[in-house]
């Protein structure tokens, strides 16, 4: 049995609700203290909360145990807000939990952000130094990795430039280079590999990799499966402050997919009266299918699915046409579509009734990401009616297909052309 | 509920905490399943300094003051001049509206070099108080994201000033040349003073810097604080024509011992350096444990609210 490194047991975090917006103000402070000056001062001496702060509070983190042994390189995985930051945040030592307890049997180096510390008007020189002793680095190894982290960076060139002239690029790289050289027994790192270039990218999950397999630990939060899937051996599945799963990534991925991304996919209002709508229209159901139906139910960039409305139509001989807006995560309308041909039946208007109409959306054409769906409804080309936001969705990456590349694939879409190459002289 | 400190005024317990690099050269040691090298736990009672964690993390306190004395005048036209500039500035204007127009005493000797003297020890405790109250919320940055004694910070700003002083004091030596002062061997007991000006701007900028990380309000109150005190502390005019009545109350403030102590050091002053240096340090000592235990107290909860 191999030595144990991080012993962490029933860990829990919990922080009040505004508490990192609110600053509180010395008004309140005094008022509180005329208002309730015995629970003030009592609080104030024993330690305790102030009587009226014990509201409004939210685990972040609860009940979480886990033993991470020597070498091992673990995976931290969860939605947005799922505790995967606080448990960094701990185990760094930045803040402390409200229960529970961490034991490390080693020295921790943690990686939380790129460019800690890094100070605009030093140069990159100056830089390399100020941000290796910030992570906890000494001068003597500094000077000793000093030319490897130049090496690595790339920025020879501009090393007595202020960094607040470097493009982001250069500044990313620099800021990584010196994170990467640092040696710690324990590694903790927060999703940071989303910057850069590909090929920075490429030498960074290299050097992570390399650190993982001289017998260091590493402790790696992700939202990309495909990283946490090559470098982790084994994977904590967080869901509300909670690890709910724990195992190979092969077995916890799946589950953080399909929990992740169950998201808005399907909307259905049973009465009537209470449908959104108006007096012409109103939705009775709306959905997001994949048509390829396969054991994850999930929507990949591959797979082909469909987008589903059944509404009811409330006015003889209305002159009905739906259209939505597809619109990603970054805001960007992908597509704004609606019905190209009238069907046969339909002489002129839409008669009374409950109806369906279904957008077919083809494979390998969208990027992966989160999307969501606007309804818009129209009456002799004038909007009666909108539906904000009806649908949201994500559409999964696929591992296996990008060779060595973990970011984020650029464009709005991502569609599969027919591309030739042949020998033409 | 047993749980109920999420932002409790505490510390953690943390074991002999030694920042990494400093021992591990390659291959990673083979700690010992019995002790573990650190321990997090939610707080509770009372907190050591940690001087041996503060010792340990000694490079980095280094790094931070070369950085601030790095950047202070970078991208300024008269750069390091500025630290001469402004103290010259401030003793032509007292010496005008203070010296000659207001005719206020100067203990027999030329009131330029008179208020020079108390503008050094001033400005060095006036600069590291503000830059010590705000610090912690300035340095933000760094406290969200990496683990370190964050006693290290205002500790920090209060030796940035240091600088600025040494290269004031060769300008100050310049006048006494000028004005014919003779130095003393009480000249030696300058750097007690020196000290104790720093202590006293450390222990008010402990209190100032937690304080600011929940409330806002201090980096308003900071300026405001500077001027009552430049005011309560005989720098454009002797501690002699404080009426008698108020000499007690009057001597309370640290700076009040200090700046005598400058005086009587450098120009040999002969009436200072009596009670009021002594409750001085008192009053130092107070400041300073106190300060000292509300911001390890506080220390636990500043990634969480700054």
């Amino acid at each position: 049995m191999s030595d144990l490194a991080i012993r962490v047991t029933n860990l829990g975090k919990r922080y009040h609700i505004g508490e990192r917006d609110n600053h509180r103000t010395l008004r309140d402070v005094i008022a509180n203290s005329i208002k309730y000056p015995v629970q003030v001062a009592r609080s104030w001496l024993k330690q305790e909360e102030h009587p009226q702060a014990t509201k409004n509070t939210i685990w972040a983190l609860r009940d979480v145990s886990f033993e991470v042994n020597q070498g091992e390189a673990v995976g931290i995985i969860g939605r947005n807000g799922a505790g995967k930051s606080t448990l960094l945040k701990i185990l760094s030592r930045i803040t402390e939990p409200t229960t529970g307890r961490v034991e490390g049997y080693g020295r921790v180096g943690s990686l939380l952000e790129v460019g800690t510390g890094f100070h605009p008007e030093l140069t990159g020189r100056e830089n390399i130094y100020l941000n290796g002793a910030i992570l906890g680095m000494t001068r003597v190894e500094i000077n000793r990795k000093f030319d490897e982290i130049v090496a690595f960076s790339e920025v020879e060139k501009f090393l007595d430039t202020p960094v607040k002239r470097y493009s982001s690029g250069m500044y990313v790289r620099l800021a990584f280079a010196v994170a990467a050289h640092l040696e710690p027994e324990i590694l903790i790192v927060d999703e940071v590999l989303a910057v850069g270039d590909a090929a920075f990218q490429k030498k960074c999950l290299g050097k992570m990799s390399d650190v993982a397999r001289q017998g260091r630990t590493v402790l790696f939060v992700s939202h990309n499966m495909t990283a946490i899937e090559s470098l982790c051996d084994w994977a904590i599945l967080l869901d509300e402050g909670r690890s709910v799963s724990k195992g190979s990534p092969r077995q916890v991925i799946p589950e953080y997919l399909q929990e992740a991304f169950s998201s808005l996919t399907q909307q259905v209002w049973l009465e009537q009266a209470e449908a959104p709508g108006n007096d012409d229209v109103r939705i009775h159901r709306a959905c997001v299918r994949p048509l390829k139906v396969n054991s994850s139910n999930l929507i990949t960039v591959h797979t082909p699915f469909a987008i589903e409305f059944d509404y009811w139509n409330l006015q003889g001989d209305n002159n009905l046409d739906l259209s939505i807006h597809l619109i990603n995560e970054q805001g960007i309308l992908v597509f704004d579509v609606g019905r190209v041909e009238r069907p046969e039946w339909q002489a002129n208007d839409v008669p009374l009734g409950l109806f369906r109409d279904i957008c077919y959306i083809p494979g390998d054409l969208l990027n992966d990401g989160m999307y969501r769906i606007t309804l818009f409804v129209s009456k002799d080309q004038r909007e009666i009616y909108r539906a904000p936001d009806i649908l949201v969705f994500d559409v999964q990456d696929t591992p296996g297909m990008r060779g060595d590349w973990y970011g984020k694939w650029p464009g709005a879409i991502r569609p599969t052309l027919k591309w030739t190459t042949q020998q033409i002289g | 509920m047993a749980t109920n400190n999420a932002i409790s005024p505490k510390s953690p317990e943390i074991i002999d905490d030694v920042p990494m690099g400093i021992e591990d050269k390659h291959p990673p040691s083979n700690p010992s399943k019995l002790t573990p090298l650190f321990v997090v736990e939610p707080p509770r009672g009372w907190v050591s300094l940690q001087l041996k964690t503060l010792w340990a993390y000694r490079e980095l306190l280094y790094f931070l003051v070369w950085r601030d004395v790095k950047v202070r005048y970078k991208q300024t036209a008269l750069g390091v001049v500025w630290a001469i500039l402004q103290p010259v500035l401030m003793m032509v204007v007292f010496s005008i509206f203070f010296g000659k127009f207001a005719q206020i005493p100067s203990d027999g000797f030329p009131y330029p070099i008179f208020t020079f003297v108390a503008l050094l020890p001033w400005r060095l405790f006036a600069g590291s108080l503000a830059m010590a109250g705000t610090s912690l919320v300035m340095d933000q940055g760094l406290i969200t994201k990496i683990y370190f004694p964050r006693l290290l910070i205002p500790l920090g700003t209060v030796f940035v000033g240091l600088v600025d002083f040494a290269i004031a004091f060769v300008i100050l030596l310049g006048m006494m040349v000028y004005y014919g002062i003779a130095l003393t061997g009480a000249i030696f007991t300058l750097p007690i003073f020196v000290a104790l000006a720093i202590l006293t701007a450390f222990g008010a900028g402990l209190w100032l810097s937690a304080l600011n990380v929940q409330y806002r309000d201090i980096q308003y109150i900071i300026p405001f604080l500077i001027q009552v005190w430049l005011f309560a502390t005989p720098i454009a005019y002797p501690s002699s024509i404080v009426p008698e009545q108020w000499r007690f109350l009057y001597g309370l403030n640290p700076m009040v011992g200090v700046i005598e102590g400058f005086r009587w050091a450098l120009l040999g002053q002969t009436s200072a350096l009596d009670i009021s240096a002594f409750i001085s340090v008192v009053i130092i000592v107070i400041l300073l444990a106190s300060g000292l235990i509300y911001f390890r107290r506080m220390e636990s909860t500043f990634a969480d609210i700054v």
